[in-house]
């Protein structure tokens, strides 16, 4: 429940001058946000919406559309078990109702220690290794009850804190563009064609013409 | 992490790295022809590369199989910046090939992107990628350091004029995102949802209202081994259609699922699923009931159709298509009514909500499913389900009607179409009684004929 801390919010600013338009920065914010605090709240939307321009209303408009975002405090370790058609057809369902029973939550629900959120899942691209899961983003394939409990025991014991970090944290590494190699972000309103087109850019203009 | 791998009768074009433990490194890229193509790029004038990659007839690998130099070429004259969004969302069920290239090869496709931005005139790229995907994220802004500084991205590359920063955007979970308007939309920090159209390409009007290029994370990753071995070098892998190679996910019910970049035209369904370089058979010994040819929105295919060839204009004729190279094999124990469900359920949960037909449309389909899979349907429900499909796909035909601006909500309609026809008997034993049909399914691969490969 917090605006974005100080070292945060130098990042989003680094984040922020890589877009030619500032909304644009809007979804990265909202994961810097819930890399913070694990979730998306209400301060740190509305510090996102100060910080791209716009209202806190068209933050959450936007941020309510995608699953990824929550509103609400989750596990640490947020489980997502695949269960579209690939990961169906190999046993994905058995191994949700198995982690249903293993950890005592339905699809949903959370731990009372808070430690693990359960839930079933879409496809994640992991189809020729069915049956996946994901844990905080984190892929483990072919996923075996056997499996599943040995994953479940090395979360808790710590034993995974390189592989997966708390919920919250996406990439760990930040991709930095540094000033001196910057080309810069092309505004819209430039309207200046590419200075390396040299003369063809007029060529270009010689392109098919509209849509078809 | 288990190792999706591949094994290759075909001397590979995308997938030369997913062997290497450190083919995501610069220096193992560079070590292997890495940015021989962007370099090969920029000794020659823009308009030669997209002529180059125009006589490549590269079709787009992300699904509607459009030609990317033709793409290219829609954007209007005179209006500058265009920029480049490359789609790295793919989230189709079956659908893995996207992720792997990114986690194992991110500077093959930064240097697609690159090529792409020199030839048309791109002042700024994004790289939209899946917002699940931390390892791919990770790989790619390690890589997209590494190559600013070598100079192969950012201010005057390589010591040339050509300046274009490469920016690491992400999502966070819509797989309706994968339609370029979607994609536009939610890159400019709005809600995932497609455009009204026309304009039909983002080429004319596309991210902050300018001429955008939006291209799949496969279809770059061709432009490297494109502009260092030549148009005709390419020209000569696959069919007169279809050139150069595809990657394809088989998995489901197979031997050995896994991710196969073969060519097209020349290998066969038959090929991808039974041969021991590829799926390696019905797993079990077991026989095949049905598969899907393309991702979860294509028409299903079944033995009769194994001899097809990969080739989408083939494919297309029996109705269905190549789509998102994701193969789904279900052999003969598959409960046909549940994996329909499992299907329908996808898009269900993913229609954005904006036209009608989908929205209502793929939500009742689901639940009418869900109640005849928990015992509580009746007979009329299989008609009601068709005829919900016939609303929001008039005819139930190929390539699909749309009543809804984008395909999503048509995409519901191929696994009820399929499965209804071919397992009508499953349907009635679940629904306890006959099930009528009156809708009319004119779609070629919902018929029970025999189809030759053409």
């Amino acid at each position: 429940m917090s605006r974005l801390t100080p070292e945060n919010e130098a990042i989003a600013r680094q984040i922020l001058r890589r877009y030619p338009v500032p909304k644009s920065a809007l979804i990265p914010l909202c994961h810097l946000a819930q890399e913070q605090d694990g979730y998306l709240a209400d301060d740190a939307m509305e510090h996102v919406a100060e910080l791209v321009g716009v209202t806190p209303a068209e933050v959450i408009g936007t941020a309510s559309f995608y699953e990824m975002f929550k509103r609400h405090e989750c596990g640490t370790y947020l489980v997502n078990i695949c269960t579209s058609i690939s990961c169906h057809l190999m046993g994905g369902d058995e191994l949700l109702h198995h982690a249903e029973e293993a950890l005592g939550v339905k699809a949903g629900g959370t731990t009372a220690d808070g430690t693990f959120t359960l839930d079933g899942y879409e496809c994640q691209a992991a189809c020729t290794e069915a049956p996946a899961l994901q844990v905080n983003y984190r892929y483990f394939h072919k996923v075996t009850p056997e499996r599943f409990g040995e994953i479940v025991d090395d979360l808790r014991a710590g034993r995974l804190a390189d592989t997966v970090p708390p919920h919250g944290t996406l990439a760990r590494s930040r991709q930095s563009i540094p000033d001196a190699r910057s080309a810069g972000a092309a505004h819209p309103t430039v309207g200046e064609a590419p200075v390396w087109l040299g003369d063809q850019a007029a060529l270009h203009d010689q392109a098919p013409g509209d849509e078809g | 992490m288990t190792v999706s791998d591949t094994s290759p009768p075909v001397a590979p074009i995308i997938s030369s790295r997913f062997g290497l433990d450190d083919g995501h490194t610069l220096a193992r890229y560079e070590a292997t022809g890495g940015y021989q193509g962007l370099r090969a790029a920029l000794r020659r004038p823009a308009a030669q590369v997209v002529e180059e990659v125009k006589a490549a007839s590269l079709l787009g690998r992300g699904g509607a199989g459009f030609p990317a130099g033709v793409k290219w070429g829609f954007c209007p004259p005179s209006v500058w910046p265009r920029y480049l969004v490359v789609n790295g969302d793919e989230s189709e069920p079956g659908t893995y090939k996207d992720r792997i290239l990114m986690e194992r090869d991110p500077h093959q496709l930064i240097e697609g992107a690159l090529i792409a931005c020199y030839a048309v005139g791109l002042s700024q790229a994004f790289l939209y990628v899946r917002g699940e995907m931390a390892l791919a994220q990770e790989r790619i802004a390690a890589a997209l350091d590494e190559a600013y500084a070598a100079s192969y991205a950012g201010r005057n590359i390589l010591g040339t004029d050509f300046s274009v920063d490469v920016v690491l955007h992400w999502g966070a979970g819509a797989y309706i995102v994968g339609e370029e308007t979607a994609l536009i939309e939610s890159l400019e920090g709005n809600r995932g949802m497609p455009r009204l159209k026309p304009p039909y390409f983002p080429a004319a009007i596309g991210l902050y209202g300018q001429p955008t290029i939006v291209n799949n994370v496969e279809t770059l990753s061709n432009l490297p081994w494109i502009l260092t071995n030549g148009a005709a070098a390419f020209g000569a892998l696959g069919d007169e259609t279809a050139r150069g190679t595809r990657l394809f996910a088989v998995s489901g019910h197979v031997n050995h699922p896994g991710v196969f970049e073969v060519e097209f035209g020349v290998t066969t369904y038959r090929d991808l699923i039974e041969s021991p370089d590829y799926g390696g058979g019905v797993r079990d010994g077991k026989a095949l009931k049905a598969f899907i040819p393309g991702g979860a929105s294509a028409p299903w295919f079944f033995e009769e159709h194994l001899d097809l060839p990969l080739e989408p204009g083939a494919v297309g004729r029996a109705g269905s298509m190549l789509g998102s190279g994701a193969v789904v094999v279900m052999d003969e124990d598959t409960d046909a009514v549940r994996a329909c469900h499992r299907v329908v359920r996808f898009f269900a949960r993913e229609s954005c909500g904006k036209c009608t037909p989908c929205r209502e449309g793929t939500a009742w389909l689901e639940k009418i499913l869900q109640r005849i899979i928990d015992g509580n349907g009746r007979p009329s429900d299989v008609g009601m389900l068709l005829d919900i499909a016939d609303n929001i796909s008039p005819q139930i035909t190929w390539p699909p009607r749309q009543t809804t601006i984008c395909p999503l909500g048509p995409s519901a309609v191929s696994p009820i179409a399929s499965a209804v026809v071919r397992f009508r008997e499953e349907f009635e034993t679940y629904v306890g009684g006959p099930v009528e049909i009156t809708t009319p399914i004119r779609g070629a691969a919902y018929q029970r004929l025999e189809v030759t490969a053409s």
